[in-house]
């Protein structure tokens, strides 16, 4: 998130929810926006294939057909420079490219962009009114706008979409991604990426490569590594030989899972550290026990870049060791292993002996993270990344007066249509994600008693009019075919997805959407399109 | 600014700010129990009642604007007894039958009436008058023999959480909270966060999990496992359980606010499924090939052998085909400080860059 949720809940005149179900995956913050509404009357745009629970606080619920979110935003910018009503003096002092990225929005008349999108002429009129006359306005997604082939161009037509209206770098604006684990901000801020160093150094570019190289005392590649999803194709084509897994469940959370379960098959050797036995943990060769977070010391970055402690409360569980420890058994032992030994560098050594000395060596190799300590953390102090130094109070708002990269870039983005849609033979349309009371593949969730008490099998969301085409009726399992895979579950008949449209979520192994899901990338991000293939829906009889 | 005196002592006000909260502001204590910072004021239990000269009876300072000039009164003989006779009336519609007495929390209806020196046997009523647990919410324990309609739940569930479960029903002696019109809490659409049990000031409303669990030997404060929000709370911890997670008020995100999951879904910590020994496949132990299909049956060995197996494997792989034939998955539910070292392993370690997560997924 460029601006902190509680500036959003605070200062936002209009919001723009798209692609985020928030009061399921992200409640609390859900609660903020609902109230946002209640108590100071905050302008709510949904703009969401389904009636998710926060239409209900909506000043307008844009039902737009799944994969048409390109569209839909470049017909509200072409409604925003029709009217004039686009922030000219923000664009011609803070933005660059404006003419090509004008020249583009010009193909998204408002009629073409009902027809594609399959929201009414007046909305558009109506939403691009309210988010371009009420500042400020901020934009919130979530996997809804990233989980495609096309969601890069999906962010940065939000950014366009923002620097249009003047709303970056201002309180109760901004690009608000709301990221989905506890820390996977913090686990890409660290490096956990194949194309950066920790804080979004360039692991390609030679000065980064030379910084680390002296810092570790070994000579580092300058080729970008794989990402998860390329490293699965790999294992299975035999390129990949061996995997360390620390707290994943492919099987559960990748794609097509019969092909991550091929791939993962082909491995030579797997190691997983892990707190339970996952489904991933049946292609492993060894297994390692880690900690849950009740356990451990350290650090989480939440969606709002805000660096928060984590502290031991119960000593592990049976013999289970702490996570950094055991990375840090194994490292050791690989470098005595010897053919890669580190020389004498200030950082080659493996002789952690706390979080907070790794802490320590964050702070002098990651500039984003400089002035963030322990000691800082258990003050009280709010610290938003960047913090560039023991002073410096972090950063709640970016791109305030000066963008990161300069100037604002508009970029020219089209509308795609999605890899897979329905056809005959696979007639209708698949979107996938979580529901409130479980978590991702369902490890933790599906192991707490009155969670599943709640929910204790997964539901497929389907239409009343399909249902009634099918035959549901009393009997309401149905069985889900995609051209990859096969799940039955019952279907809880309702008008959440609209006609053509069934939703599940990956929660339970057993009925597992991404048995279904396409395996298609975005080409930059190589994120897959988890919101769409296509699907036929019969009833079990 | 507002001057005005409390007790004879000059306190400040903000204009508009009531009597309770400039007196809180100038450390002086007011009893209060439908009263919560969060929620819309309510001057329904009258606990907070003062006396201000000019004034013909005692006023509620929950809801009452301070003013220029205005002469507090707190703790004056009359409004002693007044509050004394309110305890006396809250208590004699109020049972427990004891299910939580020992969970060591302050129960804010019996701290004043010990204050004020009310009677606890001699006041309390001796019967229920309505069936305790009554609501099958697995997470929350409904106990409506401890409600002192306050009405912090109904406040709680539409100011905080936005979600409209609670209601009161009736008048009078027969007046009581309800879910919806009379129906269960699910049924009601709660979304089981517990504010409601969190703002409860006597527990009529508490966390079905924890209940008979006892007193925390500690309370840690920490931040949620689940989603990116990163709401923080306290784990409250007995002989190394988790017995029970608490909002804290201080929580830099969230404050009171935390749902289902980060509340309730902490019980996957202790379960028996947790891996407690490094286990290895029985394949690697002979020295022999890797079977194709199931790997085999696991062997539980001490750290030394599974962390060397390891790291002969992942060296003897990058040493014959390469350091990209090497992968790292670090993980989004794991530390910044674990992630740096996975990132580091990957790098500096095996010398490739194919370290990633599911930030993707």
């Amino acid at each position: 998130m460029t601006n902190p949720m509680d500036d959003v809940a605070a200062h936002s005149q209009a919001m723009l929810v798209i692609g985020s179900n928030t009061t399921e995956q992200h409640p609390v913050f859900g609660t903020m926006l609902r109230q946002a509404v209640l108590k100071r009357h905050a302008k709510l745009i949904v703009a969401d294939p389904r009636k998710i629970d926060l239409t209900e606080f909506a000043t307008l619920h844009l039902r737009l057909k799944p994969g048409t979110d390109i569209a839909l935003l470049n017909g509200l910018m072409y409604i925003i420079l029709e009217k004039g009503w686009e922030d000219k003096a923000y664009i011609a002092e803070r933005t660059e490219n404006f003419d090509e990225f004008k020249a583009n929005i010009m193909n998204y008349p408002p009629d073409a962009v009902s027809e594609t999108t399959g929201i009414p002429v007046e909305q558009l009129y109506e939403a691009a009114e309210i988010l371009a006359t009420t500042k400020p306005a901020s934009i919130m997604w979530a996997m809804g706008i990233t989980q495609h082939t096309v969601g890069v161009q999906n962010v940065m037509t939000c950014a366009n979409f923002q620097m249009l209206l003047g709303n970056m770098g201002v309180p109760g604006g901004g690009v608000n991604p709301l990221r989905g684990q506890n820390n996977v901000q913090g686990a890409c801020d660290m490096g956990g990426l194949p194309n950066f160093y920790p804080a979004y150094q360039w692991v390609n570019q030679e000065p980064n490569q030379k910084k680390f190289e002296a810092a570790w005392g070994v000579s580092l590649p300058a080729n970008i590594g794989m990402t998860v999803t390329e490293m699965m194709p790999a294992a299975a084509n035999g390129k990949l030989k061996a995997l360390y897994i620390l707290g994943e469940n492919p099987i559960m959370s990748d794609p097509d899972t019969n092909h991550i379960r091929h791939a993962l098959d082909t491995l030579d050797f797997m190691v997983l550290q892990e707190i339970f036995p996952s489904e991933t943990a049946e292609y492993a060769d060894v297994l390692l026990p880690g900690v849950s977070f009740a356990e451990k010391e350290g650090t989480f970055t939440n969606t709002e870049r805000r660096v928060q402690r984590v502290h031991q409360a119960i000593q592990p569980i049976g013999n289970a060791r702490q996570d950094w420890e055991i990375t840090q058994e194994i490292a050791r032992r690989v470098i005595e292993l010897g053919s890669r030994k580190p020389s004498d560098a200030p950082h080659a050594a493996w002789n952690f002996t706390s979080p907070a000395d790794i802490m320590a060596e964050i702070n002098a190799l990651a500039p984003s993270y400089a002035g963030i300590s322990y000691e800082r953390l258990d003050r009280g102090e709010r610290l938003h990344w960047p913090v560039k130094d023991a002073e410096h109070g972090g950063t709640p708002i970016l791109h305030v007066g000066k963008f990161a990269r300069g100037l604002g870039k508009f970029a020219a983005t089209v509308h795609v249509p999605p890899v897979e849609m329905p056809d005959n033979d696979y007639p209708m349309l698949l979107s996938t994600g979580r529901v409130l009371y479980h978590w991702h593949g369902g490890e933790m969730t599906r192991r707490a008693e009155g969670l599943m008490e709640v929910y204790g099998q997964s539901l497929v969301e389907l239409n009343p009019d399909d249902a009634r085409r099918l035959g549901v009726n009393g009997n309401k399992r149905v069985r889900v075919a995609s051209r990859r895979g096969v799940i039955e579950a019952e279907a809880w008949v309702t008008d959440r997805v609209p006609p053509g449209m069934v939703y599940a979520n990956f929660h339970f192994p057993e009925v597992n959407a991404n048995q279904l899901t396409i395996a298609a990338l975005d080409p930059i991000a190589k994120i897959p399109e988890y919101k769409i293939c296509a699907v036929k829906v019969e009833l079990v009889k | 600014m507002v001057n005005f005196t409390i007790n004879g002592q000059p306190v400040q006000a903000h204009p508009g700010q009531t009597i309770l909260e400039a007196a809180q502001e100038a450390g002086i204590t007011i009893p209060t129990l439908c009263y919560h910072k969060d929620l819309s004021p309510h001057g329904g239990c009258r606990m907070c009642i003062v006396e201000v000269a000019g004034a013909r009876g005692p006023l509620t300072s929950c809801t009452t604007p301070a003013t220029e000039g205005m002469q507090v009164v707190t703790e004056s003989p009359a409004v002693i007894e007044h509050r004394r006779m309110i305890l006396k009336l809250l208590l004699s519609a109020y049972y427990d039958r004891g299910d939580n007495k020992d969970d060591g929390r302050e129960n804010e209806l019996l701290h004043w009436a010990e204050f004020y020196g009310v009677s606890y046997s001699e006041f309390a009523a001796k019967e229920p008058r309505y069936p305790v647990n009554s609501d099958p919410n697995p997470f929350v324990w409904v106990d409506m023999n401890k409600c002192i309609l306050c009405s912090r739940c109904v406040r709680a569930c539409a100011e905080v959480q936005g979600r409209f479960v609670w209601g009161l029903e009736n008048r009078g002696f027969d007046s009581h909270v309800v879910a919806g019109s009379g129906v269960t809490m699910l049924e009601a659409r709660c979304e089981s966060c517990g504010a409601c049990v969190a703002y409860c000031p006597t527990g009529a409303l508490d966390n079905k999990m924890s209940v008979g669990a006892g007193a925390a030997e500690k309370k840690v404060t920490t931040t949620c496992t689940y989603c990116g929000v990163g709401c923080q709370f306290d784990l409250n911890v007995r002989d190394n359980h988790i017995v029970r997670v608490t909002s804290n008020p201080s929580a830099p995100v969230n404050g009171m606010r935390l749902c289902v999951k980060g509340r309730y879904g902490y019980d996957f910590v202790h379960h028996e499924e947790r891996l407690t020994e490094p286990l290895v496949r029985e394949y690697l132990l002979q020295g022999k090939e890797r079977p194709h299909g199931d790997r085999g049956p696991w062997v539980q060995v001490d750290w030394d052998t599974a962390l060397n197996l390891t790291a002969r494997k992942i060296a003897a792989a990058r040493d014959t085909f390469g350091a990209d034939s090497v992968g790292v998955l670090t993980s989004a539910k794991c530390t910044n400080e674990e992630n740096y070292v996975m990132n580091k392993f990957a790098r500096q370690v095996v010398g490739t860059n194919s370290i990633d997560h599911c930030a993707r997924l």
